[in-house]
Order: C-alpha cells, then sequence, then structure tokens
C-alpha cells in the first residue's frame, strides 16, 4: 500500500522515517521523497498488513499520513493512444496491448508527475 | 497481368473487390506470391495518424450587416490570418492563443469547431465606402460558416527521422519530451501502414486522388512543401470539408515547452493494377528505416546516432551504445489502423471510387535548405579577443589581481599546454578570501564544467547556452580547446543599433 507522508522539519529535524523503521521493524520502501529546509513529502510504500501499524507510528511522531488508493488520472477519452508517456514513466506505467491500445498499471504509478506535461492531449492529470 | 482502374471501380459498384489494409498485404503476398496477390487484392487501404504542424482550414463567415472587410481576426483569441478580403480568412493549426499561449491554439480552435462547440469571432478593420464597419465580435458555430475547408499544406510524411537527446538537459522538442544523456527515443510515423511509404514512387498518390481526412472524404491537392521524395521524405498538400470530419480523427495538442500541434488522421486507397503495386505494398516496418537524429545539437543538420526500422522501434527499446533506450512513438498506430480500416470500409461500400491521379507529384524531387543572404551574426563578430586567462597552479591572490587589472569577472582557466581546464569567477575568489583556509589555489576553486563557444556559432545559440546555464561569459575556444577569446553579456550588446540590427 502507498502512503503519501508529509511533515514539517521545523523542531529538531527528527528522522522520521528511519524512527518509524526501527519502532515498528517495518521494512520502509521509499518510492520517492521531496525533501528541503522547512518541509518533507514522501510517498512509501508498505505490506498492507503492516500499514496500519506505520500509519500510527508516523502520526505519533508528528507526520500527516495519507493513503494513496490511486495514482495518476488517466481520461480515456482524450488519449489517442501515441505513447509519448511510455518512455518517460521510470515506473513502466504505460505500456501498449497487442491492440496498440495504451494500458496503464494505477498500481506501479507513484504519483511523480513526469508524464502529465508528456502527453501531447493532456489526458493525465495529478488527482487532488 | 495487370488491371485497370475502371476494372477495378467496376468490381467495387459490383460489390466484390477485395479491399485489404496495408497492414494485411505483406502477409497475403508471402502466401499467394506476388502473381497471386495481384489476382486477389484490387485495393490496399493506408493509413496515419500524428501530429501535422502545417495543417489549417480555410473559413467563410459570410457577410454582417453592416459589412466589414475583416483585417484582423481572431478565433477564440487565437490570431487567424487577415490578408484575405472581407470575410475569409485561414486559421493555422500552431498559432497560439494570445491569452492562453500554448494550451490553447489555431488546432484546439479547429477541434472546437469539428466537436460543434461555439468559437468567438473577433475581428477589426479600418472601414471603407463599401465595408462601412469597424468592429464585429459574435459566437459561431460550424454550421453557420458557408465554407470550413481544410487545407493542409505539409502532411503525410513518407517516414520522419527518430529524435534522442545526448545532452545532460531535458529538451522539450517537436519531437517531444527527450531525457538527457539519450534517456529515449521518440519517433512518430505509421511504418507499414504510411501512404508514401506504399508508393514510393508516387505512381498512384497525385493531383486529384480521393483520401480519408480526419474522417471525411478529401483530396490530394499535390506534393506538399519540403516534399522530398529523393531523401525518402516525400509529403503531400491535401484537403477536405470541416464540417463532414470528426473528432475522431482530428485532435488538436500541445507538445510542451514547443507549442500547439493537429493530429490528423489520413489515409489514401491504392488501386492494385501491376505487379509493382503488389510490391510496393508488401513494404513491412521492417523495411522502412529511419536515423535516430540527436535533437541535443541546436542545427540542421543534426548527427545521426544509428538508424533503426520501425520494427525496431516499435518494439518498446533500441541499443545505443551498449544500452537499451525504451521508445515512444508520438503518434498513434492503433489511430492509423482504424484509419485504413475505415477506408477499407468506405472502399468495399462503393462510398469512395478510386481515381488515379490528374496530374502526378514529382517522384524524385529534393528539398533545399534556405537560402541566405545575410549571415547573421556569429559569435566571432562580437567576442572579445583581448581574453586573459590564469593557470590552474597559480595562486588565489594572483587571480584576485588578474581580475581586478583586467576588469573582468571571468577567467577561464588553462593548464600547462594552454588548453582550458576550468573557470573562475570574482564570486569564486571572493568567496575563498572570505573562508580562508582550504583553497590556495585556483585549481582548488574553479569549476572544471565549462559550457563553451566555438567563434563561427551563431550569437543566438551563444545566448541559449547562457539563459539555459543562468551564466554571464562563455570562453571561446578553438578545436584543440585553446581559449582564443571570451563572449560575456556585455558584448552581446554590441548587437544593439549594430549593423547586425538594420
Amino acid at each position: 500500500m502507498k502512503l503519501l507522508v508529509t511533515f514539517s522539519r521545523g523542531k529538531g529535524r527528527k528522522p522520521i522515517i528511519a524512527q518509524v523503521v526501527r519502532d515498528t521493524g517495518v521494512l520502509i520502501n521509499v518510492e520517492r521523497a521531496n525533501i528541503d529546509s522547512s518541509e518533507g513529502e514522501a510517498l512509501i510504500d508498505v505490506p498492507d498488513d503492516q500499514c496500519q501499524l506505520v500509519r500510527d507510528s508516523m502520526s505519533g511522531l508528528g507526520a500527516k499520513v495519507r493513503i494513496l488508493e490511486h495514482g495518476i488520472i488517466y481520461n480515456e477519452s482524450e488519449c489517442v493512444d501515441c505513447g509519448a508517456c511510455i518512455s518517460i514513466c521510470p515506473r513502466e506505467v504505460f505500456s501498449f496491448d497487442a491492440e496498440w491500445k495504451l494500458q496503464y498499471a494505477d498500481e506501479k504509478c507513484i504519483l511523480c508527475g513526469k508524464c502529465i506535461d508528456v502527453c501531447p492531449h493532456r489526458a493525465l492529470t495529478l488527482p487532488l | 497481368m495487370h488491371k485497370t482502374i475502371g476494372q477495378i471501380n467496376e468490381r467495387i459498384r459490383e460489390g466484390c473487390a477485395r479491399v485489404v489494409t496495408a497492414e494485411e498485404m505483406p502477409g497475403i503476398v508471402a502466401e499467394l506470391g506476388e502473381e497471386g496477390a495481384l489476382k486477389e487484392v484490387d485495393v490496399v487501404t493506408t493509413g496515419t495518424f500524428g501530429a501535422m504542424c502545417s495543417s489549417g482550414a480555410f473559413l467563410n463567415f459570410g457577410h454582417a450587416e453592416p459589412p466589414i472587410r475583416m483585417e484582423r481576426i481572431w478565433l477564440n483569441n487565437v490570431e487567424a490570418y487577415g490578408g484575405l478580403a472581407a470575410v475569409d480568412t485561414y486559421i493555422g493549426a500552431t498559432q497560439q492563443s494570445d491569452t492562453l499561449q500554448a494550451e490553447y491554439g489555431g488546432a484546439h480552435v479547429i477541434e472546437d469547431l469539428v466537436a460543434g462547440k461555439s468559437v468567438e469571432l473577433r475581428a477589426s478593420s479600418h472601414g471603407t465606402d463599401c465595408y462601412p464597419r469597424r468592429t464585429i465580435t459574435t459566437e459561431l458555430l460550424l454550421e453557420n460558416l458557408n465554407q470550413a475547408i481544410m487545407c493542409n499544406p505539409r502532411n503525410a510524411y513518407q517516414r520522419y527521422n527518430a529524435a534522442t537527446n545526448m545532452t545532460d538537459r531535458v529538451l522539450h522538442t517537436y519531437m517531444g519530451t527527450l531525457l538527457p544523456g539519450s534517456g529515449n527515443i521518440t519517433y512518430s510515423g505509421a511504418g507499414v501502414l504510411n501512404p508514401l511509404s506504399n508508393d514510393p514512387k508516387l505512381r498512384l498518390i497525385g493531383s486529384g486522388v480521393p483520401i480519408f481526412l480526419c474522417g471525411a472524404p478529401g483530396m490530394v491537392i499535390g506534393e506538399g512543401t519540403q516534399h522530398s521524395p529523393a531523401a525518402g521524405f516525400g509529403t503531400l498538400m491535401v484537403t477536405g470539408d470541416l464540417k463532414q470530419m470528426s473528432q475522431e480523427y482530428l485532435r488538436a495538442a500541445t507538445m510542451t515547452g514547443y507549442g500547439v500541434t493537429l493530429y490528423v488522421g489520413l489515409g489514401v486507397p491504392l488501386p492494385v493494377l501491376d505487379l509493382d503495386v503488389v510490391r510496393a505494398t508488401a513494404v513491412r516496418d521492417e523495411d522502412i528505416s529511419v536515423d535516430i537524429l540527436d535533437y541535443g545539437v541546436p542545427s540542421r543538420s543534426r548527427p545521426t546516432i544509428r538508424t533503426a526500422t520501425y520494427a525496431e522501434l516499435r518494439s518498446g527499446s533500441v541499443e545505443i551504445n551498449g544500452e537499451e533506450i525504451r521508445t515512444s512513438s508520438l503518434s498513434s498506430f492503433r489511430r492509423a489502423r482504424s484509419v485504413a480500416l475505415e477506408l477499407k470500409q468506405w472502399v468495399e461500400s462503393g462510398k469512395m471510387p478510386l481515381a488515379l491521379p490528374a496530374r502526378a507529384i514529382d517522384p524524385i524531387k529534393q528539398n533545399k535548405p534556405m537560402h541566405q543572404s545575410k549571415k547573421g551574426p556569429r559569435v566571432l563578430d562580437i567576442m572579445d579577443r583581448s581574453v586573459i586567462t590564469i593557470g590552474e597552479d597559480e595562486g588565489i591572490q594572483t587571480a584576485a589581481k588578474k581580475l581586478l587589472r583586467g576588469e573582468t569577472n571571468h577567467l577561464p582557466v588553462v593548464n600547462g599546454q594552454g588548453i582550458l581546464v576550468g573557470i573562475i569567477t570574482t564570486f569564486d575568489v571572493s568567496k575563498a578570501v572570505a573562508n580562508p583556509g582550504k583553497a590556495h589555489l585556483v585549481r582548488d576553486i574553479m569549476k572544471t564544467k565549462v559550457i563553451t563557444a566555438a567563434p563561427d556559432e551563431s550569437v543566438d545559440i551563444a545566448i541559449q547556452k547562457l539563459e539555459q546555464n543562468n551564466i554571464s561569459a562563455l570562453p571561446v575556444i578553438d578545436h584543440d580547446r585553446r581559449v582564443i577569446a571570451l563572449l560575456t553579456a556585455m558584448h552581446l550588446g554590441k548587437l544593439l543599433g549594430g549593423r547586425w540590427l538594420k
């Protein structure tokens, strides 16, 4: 399950993810992270059955945690099946089927947003 | 054996013509042989669906009361051509909106009209005795127009070069987004289904030949602009009635960082007259190769990294320097296939009788580059030849003195052989002085990644380097990387008011 963790780095700059890994023993996979001097955002992947444990532990350390149920929003009616997104995506979310129709593997998406501007037909958008 | 166009049209009328797509044809020829395929197949339909920037439409709005002779014209804030008399205009696909820029353009206006949406016409005029009106604003639907005739000067490229990027920064081009370090390859074209690739000698495709254009019956006008079949890059000028077109085969698009374009679906039915047609239409993706060019080189002649066939490009990855690089198509093979299939139905049902060219298109023409009577400014015209350099083993204090004496902010750093190895600025020296201790020599504080210019390079290219790297000077070097001059933002001032702007 994918979790979007946001935290402020104001007080003490706590190593939140490392702390949670140590406290819970859950091996967290960091899919992407964007951390600057004042705040941070990390997309992490954890086993489904340990999701609640990680959430509680993160929240206890002052982070905001949101479950990401969906990847990028794919508007099929705008898509013309060109495939411009295919080689841009770092997670190989997009592919063609045998009929050259674009296939979208929602579960692989880490919401990095690289495909959004690449789509000539503006068929891909970030969920709110 | 051969067939006449009359015999083929007769079979179409009788409902017994065998029509196949260009994708099916290679298999049929392999199975039945060339003679067998000639006997069996009457028509091969082709199709392509991709970005075709050189597209647009002539529109006639009818006369207002009192009438206006429109001189400046906007449709949904996208300017259209005002050099045609009174209420005619040409809306070009790549023209961008005055307000939304690249997110909306002429292509979007055309798509909105086809989609049945209303479009705002705004026009102005200086007013004449016969056309007294000076301004007009009105909402229009496609059905309100007398004519809406798509007329595309350059469509249906026979094939198109693929693109990659050997530089270390992301490029935004009409070939899409190109990742640094040849991070991806983009390509365009329908390969096996492409109309001109199935008739490279232009025996069947020429003026007056009926075609499928964005879902409407259209026609080939003649050769397209930049038509260059000698090099394998033939193009077509085509026309069709916008009022009969469908959004399914006509889509506006924006290539980020480049601009607006129009995706056009186009197909040509090819009558199978003789063995030459059979051989030409048996072409496969494997037989059509294109060059993969380095779009990192901002020149008309970009270096070829390697060649690849459409079969390789479509496989999903192509090898460059021992690495598998993922490919992205910018055109849609699925829709190209739909074009060929729909055209097949049109021909089978008798909706589109075939015709041979009323006038042939030149099959051996070669495109020429622009004749430039005036050369634009080059780096050597404005660079400062009295450049001061410093050795990498000299002290920081020496550098400071040189900067002061030379009244410059940049010192290219050279090694014992006089070869450029780095650059330091007044900022680097000040920083080293403000934090004394670690660094003593120029080599300790220099930047080794130096962006340079060549003397014969266009100033426009040098300006782009300054902008993209957010720097204010470029060492100018010769072929041996010896520093011969410095080009700074200050020297660009020479362009203003100088002979280059006359």
